[in-house]
């Protein structure tokens, strides 16, 4: 007889938790893990698997802790993801493995995400150790960008014998795990750090505060410094702006900026100089993930937050569980509505937004109904701070310093799908190629991209 | 722990891998800046960052025959500096303004007149060379007949647009380096916007420097003003011990 529920995951109180920037979630405590796995019916297919963009062998890590054998669950698991103490938090299981599982036609789906961040817990604290330090196979590879597709690619060439160097244009290792996603999601030191520091202790080295394209060319990282392969994970990190007028007002500013601020240069807490500006109100201008994850973090940093999105619930992007979170912690969604101007005072800060009411129409080529303008329904929502959280572009940097190198006109770069790009020893993968997507997709790229260069390097 | 701060690359050596840069203690971070050590280390350090100088993509032949005028602006000097050197080498003609309030803000004068076949100093107080402003040292150069291909101006917004005004009544090609604020330098943030052309543009990825006729100073100075009330620096003086790093 299928257990029909799954078992509900403990977290921080709403109320409590607003007030401070503690992860929301605690996950599941041993007891909860195995009456979660017993649940699984052990597909012969499993189609969880299939949805997985990195292929883990999802029922037999879950039959490993139903029998009790954590470092068994746990091998299972860095065989095919190197980041599971990340991706049991941040992947959007309900769309991959969760959204796959069979249980999910007549009841809830395993809550496999949950199961695969309480594996990758019991890791860290039974320090129990996947990483192994294989025999050099004389080979180097560069990696540009410390994010996700870097790190999943830097996995796999490392466990291949290659010598693999990270260049981060950043202080700190991580990309959007660090920069973007907030510490009551993603914590950073926990979780974040140690997981990179598995990598390290496979031999990959990281080098931070080096712009490639800059600091040291493509060109040159093969002809001076000896690499045989490239590998660009440099993402997508220039915020969009909704060009608009008064766009330019002091106070408004965009997701990543607000979120740099407050993540990777500390903000939020008090032993940082970074300045932070969030007033008493702030409107959060999208409604992805990101747009998620700005509002929450002005939440904790004490303002009242709205959240505008041109379209309905159905169509945000933002996972479920994030929409779900910051409504009960107190964001409010005006939704079907889109600015149309950022209003401003005479010493150029903003006091708010100019909005239309919208309505959906016939479905655009992303399959999603279009939202029209409803005529004469112009209204204001007044804010101390705007931030734009509309996605992002890929750096100008690389295409426009690497000769031969085939852009796309996102300023991403023209890959296959096995990551391969115009130059020869050149590959590419996650957001720098596709535009913003998720972890996971970037990770599933950066492993693809692993696998081209490996056949590249005839290894 | 802060944001990046952007700072200019005024001297390199290339066979000791050295380079060299100029600060002045005026909030929380050149604070921290000016209080190191010889010997002592930034944890942090990365570049370099923006768009090279127009200047580098012409030829030495065309460069030859070029006359520029560098009108820097207290600490701007420090940028100016590797720019005049760079022509010089070249062989352009070249001719320098630094402005400072006062005879001891005044830097790297003599490293300039290595350089500069003419460096003019103006005081705001008098205290050292011309008694008054870049601009008016700008348009005495003009009225008595001097010309200029090109002039490149560095210094603090203010300054900037007004060397940008009393050069339009002379149509002297100008370029500006633009110090807006900045987080991570790399593109990211987009804190660094500014209206040129009627485009935003990136000062980090697509300057510092622009046309200035293009540039909206108003609001660039008002977005530079942006997190002054809080970084507590009710109090500060610009008047600073100056360092060489």
């Amino acid at each position: 007889m299928v257990k029909a529920n799954r078992v509900p995951v403990r977290g921080q109180d709403p109320a409590e938790r607003v007030t401070n920037f503690n992860e929301v979630s605690y996950g599941y405590n041993s007891s909860e893990a195995v009456l979660e796995a017993s649940r699984c019916i052990q597909c012969k297919n499993p189609r969880c698997v299939a949805g997985c963009p990195v292929s883990i062998q999802i029922p037999t890590f879950i039959k490993a802790i139903l029998d009790g054998n954590m470092a068994q669950a746990a091998t299972i698991i860095a065989a095919d993801s190197s980041l599971p103490a990340i991706c049991g938090r941040v992947c959007p299981q309900e769309v991959q493995c969760e959204g796959a599982c069979i249980l999910g036609i007549k009841h809830q789906p395993i809550s496999i995400g949950k199961l695969e961040r309480y594996v990758a817990d019991w890791a860290k604290e039974n320090q129990f150790s996947t990483a192994v330090k294989p025999k050099p196979n004389g080979k180097k590879v560069a990696i540009i960008g410390s994010g996700p597709a870097g790190l999943a690619c830097a996995t796999d060439l490392a466990r291949a014998g290659c010598e693999v160097t990270i260049f981060e244009a950043l202080h700190k290792p991580g990309g959007v795990l660090v920069y973007g996603i907030p510490e009551f999601r993603l914590p950073k030191e926990a979780v974040v750090e140690y997981e990179i520091g598995q990598l390290q202790k496979m031999g990959v080295k990281i080098e931070c505060n080096v712009v490639v394209g800059r600091t040291v060319t493509i060109d040159q990282l093969f002809e001076k410094e000896g690499f045989h392969a490239v590998f660009i994970g440099t993402g997508a990190g220039l915020p969009k702006f909704l060009n608009i007028p008064g766009e330019n007002f002091n106070g408004v500013v965009s997701a990543n900026e607000f979120l740099t601020r407050s993540n990777l240069m500390a903000a939020y807490s008090p032993d940082s100089d970074t300045p932070i500006y969030v007033g008493r109100r702030v409107t959060v201008v999208g409604g992805g993930n990101v747009a998620m994850d700005a509002a929450r973090t002005a939440l904790r940093l004490g303002a009242e937050v709205t959240v505008v999105y041109r379209r309905t619930e159905k169509e945000m992007p933002a996972r479920i569980e994030e929409v779900h979170h910051a409504k009960e912690e107190g964001v409010v969604f005006q939704l079907l509505s889109n600015p149309v101007a950022v209003l401003g005072n005479e010493k150029g800060w903003v006091t708010g937004l100019k909005c239309v009411r919208m309505e959906l129409g016939e479905p655009d080529e992303s399959g999603r109904r279009r939202p029209v303008e409803v005529a004469g329904s112009a209204f204001d929502i007044p804010c101390d701070v705007a931030i734009i959280a509309l996605g992002t572009n890929s750096n100008p940097l690389l295409g426009r310093t690497t000769p031969g190198l085939e852009m796309n006109r996102h300023n991403g770069v023209v890959a296959d799908e096995n990551g391969l790009t115009s130059r020869p020893g050149v590959f590419a993968g996650g957001d720098v190629v596709t535009g913003a997507a998720t972890v996971i997709l970037a990770m599933g790229a950066g492993r693809k991209a692993a696998k081209s260069i490996l056949e590249f390097l005839k290894i | 722990m802060g944001e990046r701060v952007p700072l200019t690359i005024c001297d390199y050596d290339s066979v000791t891998g050295s380079v060299t840069i100029v600060t002045q203690q005026v909030g929380a971070s050149s604070r921290k800046i000016c209080a190191l050590e010889e010997g002592d280390a930034f944890t942090d350090f990365a570049g370099p960052l923006g768009m090279p100088s127009d200047f580098i993509h012409e030829k030495e032949e065309v460069l030859q025959g070029k006359k520029y005028l560098f009108i820097a602006g207290g600490l701007g000097t420090a940028p100016v500096y590797p720019q005049v050197k760079y022509l010089h080498k070249k062989g352009a003609h070249v001719e320098v303004i630094i402005g400072a309030k006062t005879r001891n803000l005044v830097i790297m004068e003599e490293e300039m007149r290595q350089v500069a076949r003419e460096v003019y100093v103006c005081t705001d107080d008098g205290s050292y060379g011309f008694k008054g402003l870049v601009t008016a040292k700008l348009k005495e150069l003009m009225d008595s007949g001097h010309t200029y291909d090109q002039a490149v101006a560095i210094g603090p917004m203010i300054m900037m647009k007004f060397v940008t005004l009393t050069a339009k009544e002379y149509n002297l090609p100008l370029t500006v380096s633009l110090n807006t604020l900045m987080v991570d330098g790399t593109g990211m943030c987009g804190a660094c916007r500014v209206t040129v052309g009627g485009q935003t543009k990136f000062a980090c990825v697509d300057g510092p420097e622009f046309d200035a006729y293009q540039v909206d100073f108003d609001e660039a100075m008002r977005r530079q003003g942006m997190y002054k009330p809080q970084e507590q620096e009710a109090d500060h003086k610009c008047n600073i011990g100056l360092r060489n790093g």
